[in-house]
């Protein structure tokens, strides 16, 4: 019998694919946290983002975050390469297509639609670490020139081109997370009477609360409630 | 109910053999009753196009009263029709209209290659039952009733997975044609069961193999397997089969 490797298997690699994604959630609880700093402006007009470049400081200089950064890349390239190799696999178990298919009647279009919703996930990220990753690192180790984050968040959010990138990211991120939230656990194997209906709650309200929480703190660089 | 008789335009895939492309014929039958069930109404098509000198419309069936698990028809882009917890047989004409078009389908999956019309081979089903589905028992004096306390939560969630029929909705309903519904259908039974118990990782483990090697997709966690099967199988059951099988591997020592 061929090699029944875990790594191989369809259910050890959607388990892969559940870990890396949970793995890739608690990621956004500490972005959110940070970027919410941004909003300290709005209760103290005189800190004029010194919370949030302190906050920033911290986290590109912190030793332990810079192992977890690195972590958090390959938990990325392997739900990403996971999940492009399953897909592209899967599209293959049907060589003929149904002539009438009402997806609808049986499972919810963004629970259809992970892998559009992923890439576009993927471009936006793209862009997104193109915007505020990579100046970072330049100041920090090529150009070792001032950093001020908050300024440079300020000059590419008030760019409504920009602001409405981010918009389209966190809409697509809120359905991404909708159906991958509680996904993550079934695929663990955690499917309970008592406990699955909680983490379903608690999934809608992440992939509701994250995203939009995003959305609000750049709409507030955006319109110039943060100065 | 009221009821009535209708006259329906169907649009169902004809396919001589595997190798053959098929294709769509539509066909009308008149004065159908509400009251028939979905295969009779191909019963009175297939006489008709038998008087006509043309070939029937071959399609699986045998008990006809929604227990055996062969009749396997997509109906209007949905396995076993329109109603919930139904299969063809027990699905009958009053869920449609007088005038409607009814597009039938065979189940669509590289796994359930196309044998004629609308039947499948779904022999990689008893591939995957074969390669583990079972527990092995010496023969003998018969065991004593209740011998084996079973607790009552695991004997009915044991009976309710049982009651998979093997009809290959799960897979035709997904859209990456996973059979996992299934496989963990089968896997579960026994897992709830002491008498599952000594064969237990080594079942998750060839199980979940010979479904990987049979040509099925893997699991996105839709849910349109669930939603469309006629024995109301539910999630529950993938979540057991990913838990016995992460166990299995982890203890296994091949």
């Amino acid at each position: 019998m061929a090699t029944k490797n875990f790594f191989t298997s369809s259910v050890g690699r959607k388990i892969i694919v559940g870990l890396t994604g949970l793995f890739l959630i608690s990621f956004l609880v500490v972005h959110l946290l940070i970027n919410s700093f941004i909003l300290v402006d709005l209760v103290n007009p005189n800190d004029n983002g010194a919370t949030f470049n302190e906050a920033a400081h911290f986290m590109s200089h912190n030793w332990l975050i810079r192992v977890v950064e690195i972590g958090l890349f390959a938990g990325l390239i392997a739900h990403i390469a996971m999940t492009v190799k399953l897909t592209i696999e899967n599209k293959k178990k049907r060589p003929v297509q149904y002539a009438v298919f009402d997806g609808k009647a049986n499972s919810k279009w963004y629970a259809r639609s992970m892998a559009i919703l992923g890439s576009i996930l993927l471009m936006f990220l793209a862009v997104h670490l193109s915007q505020f990753w990579w100046p970072t690192k330049e100041a920090l180790y090529i150009t070792h020139a001032d950093e001020n984050s908050f300024e440079m968040v300020k000059a590419t959010l008030t760019n409504p081109i920009n602001l409405a990138i981010y918009v389209v990211g966190v809409v697509a991120l809120g359905y991404h997370l909708l159906h991958g939230f509680q996904s993550a656990f079934q695929s663990l194997g955690l499917n309970h009477k008592k406990y699955t209906p909680i983490i379903k709650t608690i999934g809608t309200v992440f992939a509701i609360a994250v995203p939009a929480g995003f959305a609000f703190i750049a709409l507030s660089v955006f319109l110039g409630l943060v100065q | 109910m009221e009821h009535y008789n209708m006259n329906l335009t169907l649009k169902v895939w004809r396919q001589k053999n595997t190798k053959e492309k098929g294709h769509f014929e539509t066909y009308n039958v008149k004065g159908i009753s509400s009251e028939m069930s979905f295969l009779e109404m191909f019963d009175v098509l297939n006489e008709d196009l038998v008087h006509e000198n043309k070939e029937p419309i071959a399609f699986d069936h045998d008990c006809r009263e929604g227990i055996c698990g062969m009749c396997s028809m997509y109906i209007n882009g949905r396995p076993h029709g329109p109603w919930n917890a139904t299969t063809t047989c027990q699905l009958h004409m009053r869920a449609f209209k007088d005038g409607e078009t009814i597009t039938v389908e065979p189940w669509r999956a590289q796994a359930f290659p196309v044998i004629k019309d609308l039947v499948v081979d779904r022999s990689a089903f008893d591939r995957i039952i074969q390669a583990g589905g079972y527990i092995s028992v010496n023969t003998g004096v018969t065991v004593d009733a209740n011998a084996t306390p079973i607790s009552k939560v695991n004997a009915d969630k044991a009976f309710s997975t049982a009651a998979c029929i093997g009809c290959g909705a799960c897979v035709a309903a997904c859209k990456n044609s996973s059979a996992m519904l299934f496989t963990s259908a089968k896997i579960s039974q026994l897992a709830l069961l002491p008498q599952g118990e000594p064969e237990r990782h080594k079942r998750a483990l060839d199980m979940v193999h010979q479904m990987d090697e049979e040509g099925f997709g893997s699991c996105t966690n839709t849910g349109a397997c669930e939603a469309v099967c006629p024995k109301e199988i539910t999630l529950e059951s993938i979540a057991r089969m990913n838990r016995e099988f992460l166990s299995a591997s982890v203890v296994s020592e091949d």
